[in-house]
């Protein structure tokens, strides 16, 4: 049995939790929401065994010792480890705050994001490490990076979960801004699904695609109006979503988390998150490039987009302690700080270039 | 009072840079300056950024635009005044709110707790009041007990009737943010040290050569001034690396030539740095490269001082420079290369050979001449069997030869590094090709920044402060017990200034002790 069989499995699981937590959230029933934490567990389990035996793989192949094998070096690796840690957070809090009703939110991206990682072709070779990542400090840096974004990601749906259950008026601005965001979040997914039904032939990679024929489907079409249409379509996506927002805020409404519960939340992902990321990412980064490119700072893209995200988070704390910032204005912040993070993880290896680009291999 | 007085210029220039509003502005202003700079490459070609462009904004627009942004500085922009005085003003702004706000705090971690009035500890965020029946005296030890178990140490006042106790822990952890914010100060300045005092350059180091100097991002723009930089580094190479013996040598004062070397884009070492070897592993027969690695040596007052082999992640440190093993590539001029080959005779015995371009060499115990003819950096072959060159670097290196021996006809053959198979020769024998050297020059990235020690200090300082400011806290409790035997009233207040759940926690941990205890 190799990796990819756990990984599978571990899927299958997720995708169980996530039947079984929805289940619990409409019947309330404890045995219910009892099988579905020991789905997400088992889930969990299996998914550490396929990370360790990938691990294992990766040594037997590359044969330089086991600090320098870990399975964190290209996206589909990173992906896997990113959920791992989404779903370990995720069991902390519940056991810490005894609400079962966040797992329906997280183990259906766990399970989708898992599931779409299989779809999408996406390379699952093991690749061998090229000079500049046979580092110590590979482990250690990645490790710790894709902690701190699991901590963030937390942060980011249980603030918009508190945005989308405290708006009440279309007017707010708070409303405006969670329904956009999401409307604007569908139309780039949409966007990006269109891409792939349409040149997935063409290119070898989704990562190829993303890179060469991001949005030629739609906004960036060859015929003008197929573009105009496409940003039609996307204002009315999003305007359904503003005007339709209601639905979505019953919906979470009925998970029954008190608002308190997911400001502290919020707040409390970042407060772990952010010293993680601090260290791990900026500090144990600026090491490993000083000793590998001899420059502890070059304004990589991927640096420089580290940097913004520390800026907004650190922007999100000062925010909190010196002006007291709490409920809508807080949680925004946290929202658009997990934008930030999106883009340094994924953004900037699909769309930008630098010295960074290995994940994107 | 002073506040009532006229503010002095002073004071509004204090009270701007003081302000939690200029820090977001800056923070605002250098978070979206940099998108753009991460969107648009930083020192790259008109052309690729104008491409970069088009493919936001259409091919039409992308000219104007690249323009504009090229006026503006984006196209190099962290080293643009704009970026830099932004930075400035973070660092400014940061140290003037930190002074701004310190002398309050100071205060509180001088100022050790003090029992308080009974009034002031209900108003604590955490309080519990209730009334126990035992003495004071067991009741005061059971308190103290039950603080220690708590761990907190407690002190003790006594005034009429009431007994209280006191402690807090942490008293320090407030200063925690200042130590991350002085952090950020220290490395801005390890960072300055570094542009100024520092060089950061390259040095293309052919295999067999050597250097006394190392170059920086430009160079010299005249023919004249080329022709002076070549005299200067054959001086300060014979010199064996020493600027002072080179200048003596040309006749002028040593600083004069240090200052001049400057000018022309070197970086005098004062030692010589020798390649001797370059190599590159590939994964088995791809070209996915395993590892690059050069062997360099060190001399220094004429004697060989240090011998490494590089590799990526592993540079070379000597009198403050650093050399790190950054690329590679073929020497332009090929024409003086050495094939290492190893021939292996039908018996089994072998010898390793260094053969010239075009050198013959005969092969032992048979009429056969071979002629090392020409090479490729990495050969390959078309559908028609034809080779052909796909690579400038040295990626599947492959000799040609031509074999002859008397009466016969000449004999043709690539011998390729990667594929061993191809060196087996009609008679028998058998030639490998090791290594083609000489041919390749290692690119080194080399680095002297007295600055990167403070930088690094800094970041343990971040460390230390973001684990103070994150997870410790100022916690503090007193403990009142007021009344006489049978009737104690106990009033408890705590309070902290982060993470209160915790102590909440101790309080009710406290409370059952103090209950039990007390009975």
């Amino acid at each position: 049995m190799d990796s990819s069989f756990f990984f599978g499995v571990s899927t299958v699981a997720y995708i169980l939790a996530m039947m079984a937590y929805i289940t619990y959230i409409a019947f309330k029933n404890l045995n219910i929401g009892r099988a579905a934490t020991a789905f997400t567990i088992t889930g969990f389990l299996l998914q550490s065994i396929g990370i360790l035996s990938r691990w294992k793989e990766f040594y037997d192949l590359s044969g330089m010792g086991w600090l320098r094998s870990a399975p964190l070096t290209n996206l589909y690796e990173s992906l896997i480890f990113f959920v791992w840690c989404l779903i370990l957070t995720y069991l902390v809090v519940e056991f810490k705050y005894k609400n079962r009703s966040f797992g329906a939110f997280v183990t259906p991206v766990a399970g989708l994001a898992l599931a779409f990682i299989d779809l999408s072709g996406m390379s699952k070779e093991i690749q061998p490490l090229v000079p500049a990542l046979q580092s110590n400090w590979l482990l250690v840096h990645v490790m710790m990076s894709f902690i701190a974004y699991a901590m963030f990601a937390l942060s980011f749906s249980t603030a918009l979960m508190y945005l989308i259950t405290t708006t009440h008026k279309k007017t707010e601005g708070s409303y405006i801004f969670w329904t956009v965001m999401l409307g604007v979040f569908a139309a780039v997914l949409a966007a990006m699904g269109l891409d792939f039904l349409k040149f997935k032939l063409v290119a070898a990679t989704p990562e190829a695609l993303i890179k060469s024929y991001l949005f030629k489907a739609t906004f960036s079409n060859a015929s003008p109006l197929i573009s105009v249409l496409s940003y039609m379509a996307a204002l009315g996506l999003v305007f359904a979503v503003w005007n339709y927002g209601s639905i979505l805020k019953k919906l979470i409404g009925a998970f029954g988390i008190s608002d308190k519960t997911l400001d502290e939340i919020t707040y409390k992902s970042i407060a772990i998150g952010f010293p993680i990321f601090t260290l791990g990412g900026l500090i144990f980064g600026a090491i490993w490039a000083d000793q590998a490119w001899g420059v502890y700072w070059s304004w990589d893209p991927k640096e420089t987009w580290s940097l913004i995200t520390w800026f907004v988070y650190a922007f999100f704390l000062h925010a909190r302690t010196l002006r007291g910032w709490r409920g809508h204005k807080a949680a925004v912040v946290a929202v658009i700080g997990f934008v930030a993070v999106i883009f340094t993880y994924l953004g900037v290896n699909l769309l930008l270039s630098g010295l960074h680009a290995y994940g994107s291999q | 009072m002073e506040k009532l007085k006229e503010k002095t210029p002073i004071d509004r220039i204090w009270d701007f840079f003081a302000s939690v509003k200029l820090a977001i502005v800056i923070f605002a202003l250098i978070g979206l300056t940099s998108i753009v700079g991460t969107v648009v490459e930083q020192q790259v070609t008109e052309a690729k950024n104008i491409e970069v462009i088009s493919k936001i904004f259409g091919s039409s627009a992308a000219p104007a635009i690249y323009n504009a942004l090229d006026a503006l500085g984006f196209m190099d922009m962290y080293r643009s005044w704009w970026f830099t005085t932004l930075l400035g003003l973070f660092a400014a702004n940061l140290l003037i709110c930190s002074i701004d706000r310190f002398p309050a705090i100071w205060r509180l971690v001088r100022t050790p707790i003090k029992p308080l009035e009974k009034e002031h500890i209900k108003g604590m965020s955490i309080k519990r009041e209730f009334v126990l029946k035992g003495s004071p005296d067991k009741l005061k030890a059971a308190a103290e007990a039950a603080m220690k178990a708590a761990g907190f140490r407690p002190s003790e006042s006594k005034e009429a009737g009431e007994v209280q106790l006191y402690s807090e822990k942490g008293r320090m952890s407030r200063l925690g943010i200042y130590v991350t914010h002085f952090s950020i100060l220290i490395i801005l300045i390890g960072a300055i040290i570094g542009v100024f005092l520092g060089f950061k350059g390259g040095l293309n180091l052919p295999e067999g050569s050597s250097y006394s100097v190392a170059f920086a991002r430009t160079g010299p723009a005249t023919n004249e001034a080329v022709r002076e930089r070549e005299i200067i580094i054959s001086a300060t190479e014979s010199a064996g690396g020493s600027v002072a013996a080179a200048a003596e040598s040309l006749g002028v004062g040593e600083d004069r030539l240090r200052a001049r070397m400057k000018e022309l884009g070197m970086e005098p070492l004062d030692f010589i740095i020798r390649c001797d070897d370059f190599e590159v592993e590939f994964y088995d027969k791809s070209d996915m490269p395993k590892s690059y690695t050069s062997l360099l040596t060190v001399m220094d007052g004429g004697r060989e001082v240090l011998k490494k082999w590089i590799t990526v992640n592993d540079p070379l440190k000597y009198k403050g420079f650093t050399f790190y093993q950054s690329s590679y590539g073929l020497m332009p001029d090929k024409a003086d290369v050495r094939f290492i080959l190893r021939l292996t005779s039908p018996s089994g015995q072998s010898e390793t050979l260094r053969v010239r371009q075009g050198e013959k060499f005969l092969i032992p115990g048979t009429k056969l001449e071979v002629t090392a003819a020409d090479f490729s950096p990495a050969l390959s072959f078309d559908e028609a069997g034809r080779p052909f060159t796909y690579n400038e670097m040295m990626n599947n290196p492959a000799v040609h030869l031509d074999i002859t021996s008397a009466g016969a006809e000449e004999v043709h053959k690539w011998v390729l590094k990667r594929y061993p198979d191809t060196g087996t020769l009609a008679s028998g024998h058998f030639i490998q090709l090791l290594d083609i050297w000489g041919g390749q020059y290692t690119g080194l990235q080399v680095r002297r920044d007295p600055g990167v020690w403070v930088v690094y200090l800094g970041c343990l300082l971040m460390s230390i402060g973001l684990y103070v400011v994150f997870f410790l806290s100022h916690r503090r409790i007193w403990i009142s017990l007021h009344g006489a035997k049978g009737s104690v009233t106990v009033t408890l207040g705590a309070s902290a200034n982060k993470n209160r759940e915790a102590l909440e926690r101790k309080a009710t941990k406290i409370e059952s002790l103090l209950r039990e205890g007390g009975k």
